[in-house]
């Protein structure tokens, strides 16, 4: 028989078993809307964290000294002094495909104003660190070269810092004097608000600070913890990263042979790391929404015996009339494809509905991936054959004698 | 072979033999034996069966219930085959065939008339007629449709066409069931009991029909327990514990439709 009239014949037989066809497309629709919604979510959630670490600039690359405690290897302590201030000076003067630089130098400690204190960590950078970073100043301004050159004791302070040590975040706090570990600071500005970032880091408990100040009045160092840059563009990261390399290796006088004594990370990275563990979250989520296709198949399986039992006489009359096993067996076989597609069918629009509930009254950030559907479809013709398969085969092998007999 | 036509006279054999000079064979059968293993025990359904039929011939095959008559028309009808001796269908050997090979074999030789008709439930008429060449690449579904219109006219429900199965009565039914067996011009037509579940005036006009295309040269075997049937058949094959027991030419064929005028009129309502 020609597929056409297969087809046919499989959707008469599933219309004149309306409710019962239902039932058993019911565990793939429910099966695949939760394949679907899982996926969304997950997906959603992947570029809400995307969405979160492009706002602290996609083209950020960060300088570290030492290599990374890579194969379980820990660098030698002197070899985390190796970025100085000449490479600072060698960044801003040959690199091209460089935008901004800004050296980092950090501090954690308190910070008091008056009776109220709070733990925070002090960036010391240069004034282009707002442009790599993305932050936007509020209020006020920011420090300038000056402030750099004559090591001001003057900083740039984050909401929450606000919050803490004046009582209300929206306090108009430029120009009053704080101190971080006894070192009077003169706030100059204010930051605009970034909120938790989605690993659920307070992105505004921060000071920021010239470079120049917190190394020599806090830090007491001469070197620099890393190195703040931005690409031209994302695009260019790479050769960004290959371009100051060249110059740190020339800088550090390392031999041809020689391991970087330092290690550029772009953002790129940090994005794939999230987004694979964010990866392996949907992947559990996904896999147990796909045990209940599993279920879901096998509840076709169980329909399709009892619809091949109930069909015994008919199934004697075609064989009688000259369908041969084959032709059973495919008629038997689309019916359950049939089944199961339909279900599939049902099922990425439920999906689709609950990932839409999901996002609008549950503020979940979810987003259905196509490919997601594309599986749906594939998975369930899948179902449809592999469990569609032994009650077809049932009736293929059937005696024609047999089943005329049947009552 | 030899011993098997010591089973009957070997006289009627002749006669059949005189008067079917250079008529084809369609089917037949040397020797056909056909064993059941029941637990332990072998079952001898047919312990030897032989006959020829001849194209445009009219058989009944009679027998009391456990004589091996519906294992024979299994035997005719390709649904089964024979343990030892052949089964010649229209030139092809089947006892080795495969069973796909048996399938397409009825499908192109064999139309089916069941007792209880057999259609597909909810189906209209020409669908059900359709249903054998949906299994013969050679139609297309317009020449399909063509020879389903075409059989069903032949049986006189050219006005019926789109009527589900369960629209129609018995009689009607059987009709349709005869022009799913015609359609795709079978070498022989099996009937089993084709009248067994009808009325004895509807059974009347279905023999009727049968009559009118034993004459139109269609080979048609009929199988009954009804010894009536076999008045309006042109040859009576009996068996009898597995074997055949008479062969008879029926010289004296009554007619059908004669018979169905004497009926008595139903009442009008």
């Amino acid at each position: 028989m020609s597929i056409k009239n297969l087809l046919k014949v499989a959707i008469t037989a599933i219309l004149s078993n309306k409710f019962r066809s239902f039932l058993s497309m019911l565990g793939i629709i429910i099966g695949v809307a939760a394949v679907i919604i899982m996926m969304a979510i997950g997906q959603g959630s992947k570029q809400s964290v995307r969405a979160d670490l492009s706002k602290m600039g996609t083209n950020l690359l960060t300088i570290r000294p030492g290599a990374d405690m890579r194969n379980g290897v820990r660098q030698d302590p002197s070899a985390m002094q190796t970025l100085k201030m000449t490479d600072y000076q060698s960044i801003l003067d040959e690199a091209t495909l460089i935008t901004h630089v800004s050296p980092e130098v950090t501090s954690s400690g308190q910070v008091i104003h008056g009776a109220n204190n709070t733990t925070t960590t002090i960036y010391g950078e240069s004034p282009e660190y707002m442009d790599i970073k993305l932050w936007t100043i509020e209020e006020g301004e920011c420090f300038t070269e000056e402030d750099i050159k004559k090591s001001a004791k003057v900083c740039v302070v984050g909401r929450t810092v606000v919050q803490e040590l004046f009582g209300d975040k929206n306090y108009d706090c430029v120009g009053k004097t704080i101190r971080f570990k006894s070192i009077p600071f003169h706030i100059v500005g204010v930051l605009k608000g970034k909120g938790y970032n989605s690993w659920g880091m307070d992105q505004d408990n921060v000071m920021i600070a010239p470079y120049t100040t917190v190394m020599k009045r806090i830090a007491a160092q001469t070197f620099f913890n890393s190195i703040l840059m931005s690409a031209l563009s994302e695009d260019l990261s790479e050769d960004a990263i290959e371009e100051v390399t060249t110059i740190l290796r020339r800088n550090h006088k390392l031999k041809e042979d020689a391991v970087d004594d330092f290690t550029i990370r772009s953002q790129q990275e940090m994005m794939e790391t999230m987004s694979s563990t964010m990866d392996t979250i949907t992947i559990i989520l996904v896999v147990a929404a796909a045990f209940s296709l599993l279920v879901a198949g096998i509840g076709i399986m169980n329909i399709m015996l009892v619809s091949v039992t109930e069909r015994t006489k008919e199934i004697g009359l075609r064989m009688s009339v000259g369908a041969r096993g084959m032709d059973i067996l495919s008629q038997f076989l689309i019916e359950s494809i049939v089944i199961s597609l339909t279900g599939a069918l049902l099922g990425v629009a439920l999906g689709y509905g609950g990932s839409w509930i999901a996002k609008t009254f549950f503020a979940l950030p979810s987003s259905v991936p196509l490919w997601s559907v594309g599986i749906s479809f594939c998975v369930c013709a899948f179902i449809g054959i592999f469990f569609g398969y032994v009650p077809a085969r049932k009736a293929a092998r059937m005696d024609p004698i047999e089943a005329l007999r049947y009552e | 072979m030899s011993e098997n036509t010591i089973n009957h006279p070997v006289t009627e054999q002749e006669a059949i033999d005189r008067e079917k000079k250079g008529k084809k064979v369609v089917i037949e059968l040397q020797d056909v034996r056909r064993e059941f293993h029941v637990g332990s025990e072998v079952v001898k359904a047919l312990r030897g069966v032989s006959f020829k039929i001849y194209e445009g011939e009219f058989v009944t095959i009679m027998g009391t219930s456990g004589s091996g008559k519906s294992t024979l028309l299994n035997q005719l009808g390709c649904l089964d085959t024979p343990t030892s001796g052949e089964y010649i269908l229209d030139g092809t050997p089947v006892r080795k065939m495969k069973r796909s090979e048996r399938a397409i074999l009825r499908n192109r030789k064999i139309g089916f008339i069941f007792q209880n008709y057999n259609l597909l439930a909810k189906t209209t008429a020409v669908e059900n007629v359709e249903l054998p060449l949906m299994y013969n690449k050679k139609y297309n579904a317009k020449q399909r449709r063509e020879a389903a219109v075409k059989a069903l006219q032949a049986v006189g429900l050219g006005d019926r066409l789109e009527h589900k199965s369960n629209q129609m009565s018995g009689g009607q039914m059987q009709r349709v069931a005869i022009a799913r067996a015609l359609v795709n011009d079978p070498a022989v037509i099996l009937a089993d009991e084709a009248t067994g579940n009808l009325d004895s005036r509807t059974s009347f006009e279905i023999l009727v029909l049968f009559q009118q295309l034993h004459r139109q040269g269609r080979t048609i075997i009929f199988v009954t327990h009804n010894p009536e049937i076999a008045q309006y058949s042109s040859r009576n094959i009996t068996l009898r514990d597995g074997m055949l027991c008479e062969d008879k030419v029926n010289t004296c064929i009554l007619d059908a439709a004669e018979a169905l005028a004497a009926l008595p009129q139903p009442d009008d309502d």
